[in-house]
């Protein structure tokens, strides 16, 4: 069995704000293991980023505050870090991409110089060795006359160029973990299929892990081998990625999977949409968050939060109801 | 229906698109820098502005050649006498008279006259003025430097610490800005001329100690605004430390428009300078300085339709300066103002 790379247990995050305490991620745990791309899904405003940001400590504190759970990576409590130690992880241990390429680059200084800041920082290399990295890192993720390209500035890349810029960056030091928050949504859709495969390659290549933050089912299932659904802060449903596409069985990923055009479709028919909007949780729910915009809501629902429950081998999912029978799970 | 094999080449594209050739100049700064300058460089406003400037440095480094100096400090003006009486334009210059400079052969003059006439006490004008424009230039950006060095760093420690250290800093920034600016520099310079001694230090002490929360403001509020940039994220997810985040990608974004406010100012400073410096603050008397020169008019205020030269010229020159400044800070400001994109 692969060991556990990355081990979240109950991470709860809340933020102070002037119109109360908001309850971002609620008792968030998941695993990750070596080798494995794991796919996070959810609606905006579900606490996917929220999650992967307190995991390394990112979120501003205050308002933001992490209030219990673990994070051990390799064993070490990421929460528990000094902020040197942290700093270390970050860029060395764990990279991460974001979603808006063209915000993600330091405007006044040059690629090169962004490309060897993590590699003098981490690895301890000369500036001539990181220059020459550098050089290197740009040619992987395919940009063409790398040397020359190292003393442009960010406007005189594309979107997708500073995207395989910005991929370049997160491995620079060969991180275990590659953190994807969204890479591909600011994106138009041929730069998305480029991305996603020059991930897939190195990915093959290079052999990390990766969390692939989206709310494109249909790039998930491409690339994942397993997938996480995000709902209002909680975990509502995991599974592996072709037992979830096969068998979805929360209403809310039955609701995502139904969004999703189909090439296979003999008729034209409208696409299905959930109605409402993800909630924003001033207090620790106490029922079930998804229940207000849920068709198969009962009393039971309105009550009590449900917890994941396995439905199948690896496949566990937090809903009350039986969706195929739409009779309360015993 | 007869389809047209595609042949490779783009010549239809490329008849269709208007291409435009980027020059080196703009590849090195960039479209945006580049159209900020292209704007300066069309804006008759600017124009005019940075012709007046430059007039003026030419002044200040040449006042030598333009005319020589007299005595051991040739910033102290010569006398021509001590007679009360100003003397008109064009009096012959008698005692203390400067060496013959280059022009004189193009005008093929002999001797020196007053050319702008002279002051109370026979002090002339128009050497006044000349080796006035250096003390100007001197005031105006130690003070202006000083001020930009000091709000830069306080509104930084702010910014960066945040929280009630922010808090505290801020309202101190708030109690001095209640003050009335020119008013509190007078009082402070007042005080330190009898521990100092007269000359261009109190003032220039005084209008730094008062001038600089404007830029404490600016850049603080620039910083708050750029940390929350997604490229902060990043350098703070490839682990940069603290230090060198604010150092390297924080400050280089935020600095700019507290640069320009700092460009705009450098004529109010002058003019402040030069104001104290007529209410009697600061430079010793006969120091080659315009607000000096001004104050040498106060007796005279009454006689103005006789002795108009000794106000009219170093005003003149005085405002040229400031309005040389407040046209680039302009012109700045315009080119610089996103509602004007792509209208320059």
């Amino acid at each position: 069995m692969p060991d556990l790379l990355l081990d979240v247990q109950g991470l709860e995050t809340t933020f102070k704000t002037p119109d109360g305490v908001v309850h971002a991620v609620n008792g968030v745990s998941f695993t990750l293991k070596e080798g494995e791309t794991l796919g996070v899904v959810g609606e905006s405003g579900c606490g996917k980023s929220v999650t992967m940001h307190s995991m390394l400590r990112l979120i501003p504190t205050p308002p933001g505050k992490i209030v219990a759970g673990k994070a051990l990576f390799f064993g070490q409590d990421l929460l528990k870090m000094t902020t040197e130690e942290i700093r270390h992880v970050r860029g060395g241990q764990i990279g991460m991409i974001f979603q808006d390429p063209m915000t993600s680059l330091n405007p006044v200084l040059t690629i090169g110089k962004q490309l060897e800041e993590p590699l003098m920082l981490h690895v301890g290399m000369s500036k001539k060795q990181a220059q020459e990295r550098a050089a290197e890192l740009l040619a992987m993720v395919g940009i063409p006359n790398a040397k020359d390209r190292l003393k442009d500035y960010p406007h005189q890349y594309s979107g997708g160029m500073r995207q395989r810029v910005m991929i370049a960056m997160a491995l620079s030091c060969s991180p275990q973990i590659l953190i994807a928050d969204e890479p591909t949504t600011a994106l138009d859709v041929t730069i998305q299929a480029q991305i996603t495969d020059l991930v897939k390659r190195l990915r093959d290549e290079i052999g990390m892990s990766i969390i692939w933050i989206t709310h494109d089912l249909g790039v998930v299932a491409g690339l994942a081998h397993r997938v996480v659904v995000m709902y209002g802060g909680f975990i509502i449903e995991e599974s592996p990625v072709k037992e979830l596409y096969a068998n979805p069985t929360h209403p809310y990923t039955i609701g995502l999977l139904g969004s999703l055009p189909r090439v296979d479709e003999k008729e034209r028919s409208r696409l299905f949409s959930i109605e409402g909007a993800p909630p924003v949780l001033y207090n620790k729910p106490t029922a079930c968050p998804f229940a207000p915009r849920c068709k198969w809501a009962m009393e039971r629902c309105w009550n009590e939060n449900p917890m994941l429950e396995p439905v199948a081998p690896e496949h566990r999912v937090a809903c009350w109801v039986d969706t195929k029978t739409g009779r309360p799970r015993s | 229906m007869a389809q047209t094999v595609p042949s490779g080449d783009n010549t239809l594209l490329r008849d269709a698109i208007p291409v435009r050739k980027i020059g080196r100049v703009e590849r090195f700064l960039g479209p945006e820098n580049y159209r900020i300058m292209q704007g300066l460089m069309k804006t008759p406003a600017s124009i005019t502005g940075f012709s007046l400037v430059l007039l003026f440095v030419l002044i200040a480094v040449f006042a030598p050649l333009i005319v020589p100096p007299v005595g051991k400090d040739p910033y102290s003006i010569p006398r021509d006498g001590f007679k009360s009486d100003p003397q008109p334009m064009g009096t012959e210059w008698k005692r203390n008279v400067p060496d013959k400079p280059f022009w004189f052969a193009i005008t093929g003059q002999e001797k020196w006259t007053h050319i702008f006439g002279t002051s109370e006490g026979q002090y002339d004008i128009f050497y006044g003025i000349i080796w006035g424009t250096r003390t100007a230039f001197y005031a105006g950006l130690i003070v202006t430097i000083s001020t930009l060095l000091l709000g830069i760093v306080y509104g930084s420690i702010a910014a960066y610490y945040g929280g009630w250290v922010d808090m505290i800093l801020m309202r101190i920034v708030d109690v001095l800005s209640i003050l009335p600016g020119v008013l509190a520099a007078l009082i402070l310079a007042a005080i330190l001329t009898p521990l100092i001694g007269k000359s261009t230090v109190p003032v220039m002490v005084a209008l730094i100690a008062f001038g600089w929360m404007g830029y404490s403001r600016f850049i603080r509020a620039d910083i708050l605004s750029v940390r929350e940039r997604d490229y902060i994220l990043a350098a703070r997810v490839v682990g940069v430390q603290d230090s060198r985040i604010l150092f390297q990608h924080i400050l280089p974004n935020a600095i700019f428009p507290t640069l320009i406010l700092a460009s705009m100012a450098i004529g109010d400073v002058v003019l402040s300078f030069a104001g104290l410096s007529f209410l009697g603050v600061g430079v010793e008397i006969g120091y080659a300085d315009w607000g000096q020169l001004l104050s040498f008019a106060r007796n005279w205020i009454t006689s103005l339709n006789t002795y108009w030269y000794i106000i009219a010229w170093p005003g003149f020159f005085l405002v040229l300066f400031v309005m040389g400044w407040n046209l680039i800070g302009d012109a700045l400001r315009d080119v610089l103002d996103p509602r004007m994109r792509g209208k320059t």
